[in-house]
């Protein structure tokens, strides 16, 4: 098998790129790496475009190695990923809706992000007059006895505009298919020009539950870019938010799904929980949610006089109840009855997928980019990487809640050891062009962000979702399940449309 | 079960005492209540939450209203699945080109009398994401705001006091009429 390094010295290599290389490649290595991803050999970790260029991320697994590939596009079109490797598919369709260049010979040619409402098509590219508008292609379905229920954008409950469009035999579901793109608010086109200030701020509303995922991400990558360093506490400090945000997350969603099972107990006690966590946080940051508080160079502000009390005392109270609350989800069979076996998700189409956060980990992929790619300062941290392989919803909660019992022990290991000194690296607005990159786990899985900085300002600036990932696995997860087991299927996954749409 | 659920007859109730309505909230929804619709509401309002682009993170702070600290039901107050049921649309964040329609339907599916209420900076005015290709504004560029709740997200208190100057209003002129 080949390695990362070996692909980085086919082609010509971009000095200014940091941590991990770039390497700008001609066609037939392109469609090699393509080959090794349907091969399984590397993980696709973004996809994204420029106005007369293509970038593809790739991870090693084995080896730890990230590195990214680069194909220029002088004729607006490259050797289509998704025709060799599927999960490329949907990330090339908004390469041409945004930037007009085109992925030759792709299985689905459909538009995607674009829903022919901006008055303008390729607004990223070289922007075009948009034809009339034609009502979108859904997949044929054909079958006897076959009815489709259409759902969304604006759904039942308190969440975010998506399209599901289901055909049933019955009450099976034989095939859902997702249509996206609602919630695109344009932020690549917005971060193009902006300082950095303003940049990281776009960052942090990518994906309001991950708001501090992002901030950390976009804050690396620009880092990177300039070749500064955070201060150890503020590295520190943003790993104690980062585990915050993941807590808050976790508590609340298994809350959650057990209520979409029509348990309303384990919501409440939950909600609970997550509510307090959200106090904490605010004593600590100032913020229940702690946006804006990761910024290029550190963090915005200190830990509040009283913060670490105040954190540790919702560690305990976590501790002291969370463990009743596991045992009830355990020992209730009309709820285990719900989870069990629904929604599987198979090793293999994880694996090809490289699903991130606890979708990948609880159908054995044992990838945490806390881990595998270890950044400050957890690879100077103890904590184990929970995988399951049932794949099931229940297999998503249990995974959830050992990460909640590891996020409790990194919380107070940081407070332990949070180091002193300064919060701010200063930022030098260098006249040099730089090209940053960082892989962060946030609490539903990797978050890429990618940028290109010239005298303080964003030329490009690429955020990839951990949901890109994962949102096809769910067409494939509820397939075969019933109908009325969608929304636990959903839950279970909790993919973000925000974060997908950007 | 039993050991979760007997503890909370014995505790006290962890929800929290009522914040008082919020005195900009209620001066913005004077002129929008008027005596014959405040009749017909009563004490209640039903809510139909859309999300016309937002982040999520108006929505994790809405799901918050429900949680035992809040407890929003207590007054009246409740989230419906269907806009044929609601008095009240909650608008979040900035209204993107893609959700314009949809957002559109949702109101005119909404019986009269109806307000409608903008929650957060982005619904105010499209936020840090006006200017876009992809937004349309604030709200009010899709349907007739009548109630602005600030913030980023705004916190479940100043929801909440928000709402209740919209449900005082209400009462306030069910009594005189």
């Amino acid at each position: 098998m080949p390695s990362l390094i070996d692909l980085a010295l086919e082609g010509r290599q971009v000095a200014e790129q940091r941590p991990w290389p770039r390497t700008i490649v001609e066609f037939p290595v392109w469609n090699f790496a393509a080959d090794q991803l349907a091969e399984g050999a590397w993980s696709l970790s973004g996809l994204w475009g420029e106005p007369s260029a293509v970038h593809m991320a790739l991870v090693d697994e084995e080896t730890a190695q990230a590195a990214v590939i680069s194909l220029a596009c002088p004729n607006r079109s490259f050797p289509s990923v998704g025709r060799r490797h599927p999960p490329a598919l949907r990330l090339e369709r908004t390469i041409r809706d945004l930037f007009g260049v085109e992925a030759m010979g792709p299985p689905d040619a459909r538009p995607w992000l674009d829903h022919q409402r901006w008055g303008t098509r390729f607004p990223l590219g070289a922007p075009a007059v948009p034809g009339d508008p034609s009502p979108y292609p859904f997949l044929p379905v054909e079958g006897d006895s076959l009815h489709q229920i259409a759902v969304g954008p604006v759904h039942a409950g308190i969440i975010e505009p998506g399209h599901f469009r289901f055909t049933a035999g019955g009450e099976t579901v034989v095939r859902l298919e997702q249509r996206l793109g609602y919630t695109h608010k344009g932020v690549e086109g917005l971060m193009a020009g902006a300082d950095l200030t303003r940049a990281a701020q776009l960052a942090g509303r990518v994906s309001g539950d991950s708001t501090v995922a992002y901030a950390l991400a976009f804050a690396r990558a620009a880092e990177a870019a300039l070749g500064i360093d955070a201060p150890a506490r503020a590295i520190w400090l943003g790993a104690l938010m980062a585990e915050l945000e993941r807590l808050a997350n976790h508590l609340g969603d298994i809350g959650a799904i057990c209520n979409d099972a029509s348990f309303a107990l384990m919501l409440a006690h939950c909600s609970v929980l997550r509510e307090d966590v959200l106090r904490a946080a605010d004593t600590a940051f100032g913020h229940r949610l702690m946006r804006d508080v990761i910024v290029p160079g550190g963090v915005a502000r200190d830990l509040a006089a009283d913060g670490a009390a105040a954190i540790r005392a919702v560690v305990a109270t976590i501790r002291r109840r969370f463990p009743a609350l596991v045992e009830l989800y355990d020992n209730t069979a009309s709820l285990q009855d719900r989870t069990v076996g629904t929604g599987v998700l198979t090793p293999a189409l994880a694996r090809h997928y490289a699903a991130g956060g606890y979708i990948g980990r609880a159908s054995g992929r044992a990838f945490d980019a806390r881990r595998s790619l270890a950044y400050a300062p957890y690879d100077d941290l103890q904590f184990d990487v929970p995988v399951l392989t049932e794949g099931d919803v229940n297999a998503r909660v249990w995974v959830r809640i050992r990460e909640v019992e590891q996020s409790l022990s990194l919380v107070e290991q940081i407070l332990d050891r949070l180091p002193g000194g300064a919060l701010l690296a200063p930022l030098e607005a260098s006249a040099n062009a730089g090209e940053g990159m960082a892989i962060v786990e946030g609490f539903r899985g990797d978050v890429l962000a990618w940028l290109r900085v010239a005298g303080g300002r964003i030329e490009r600036c690429h955020l990839r979702d951990p949901s890109w990932f994962q949102w096809p696995l769910l067409e494939a997860a509820i397939e075969g399940n019933i109908v009325a087991d969608f929304p636990l299927c959903n839950k279970s996954f909790n993919c973000s449309y925000s974060g997908h749409d950007l | 079960m039993r050991r979760l659920l007997l503890p909370s007859l014995l505790r006290r109730p962890l929800t929290e005492a009522a914040p008082a309505p919020d005195d900009a909230a209620l001066r913005e929804i004077a002129a929008a209540v008027d005596a014959a619709a405040r009749r017909r509401l009563g004490r209640s309002l039903s809510i139909r939450e859309v999300d016309a682009g937002s982040c999520n993170g108006c929505e994790l702070e809405i799901h918050a209203l429900n949680n035992p600290y809040y407890d929003v039901e207590r007054f009246g107050i409740r989230f419906v699945a269907s806009p044929r049921h609601a008095d009240v649309l909650l608008v979040t964040g900035p209204v993107t080109k893609n959700m314009r329609e949809a957002l559109q339907r949702t109101y005119d599916a909404t019986p009269g009398p109806k307000w409608v209420v903008a929650l957060g900076d982005c619904a105010r005015d499209g936020g840090c994401f006006a200017g876009s290709y992809a937004v349309a504004g604030g709200a009010s560029e899709v349907v007739p705001v009548d109630l602005h709740i600030p913030g980023c997200p705004p916190p479940p208190l100043q929801i909440l006091r928000g709402l209740l100057a919209l449900l005082e209003q209400v009462d306030r002129g069910a009594k005189a009429g």
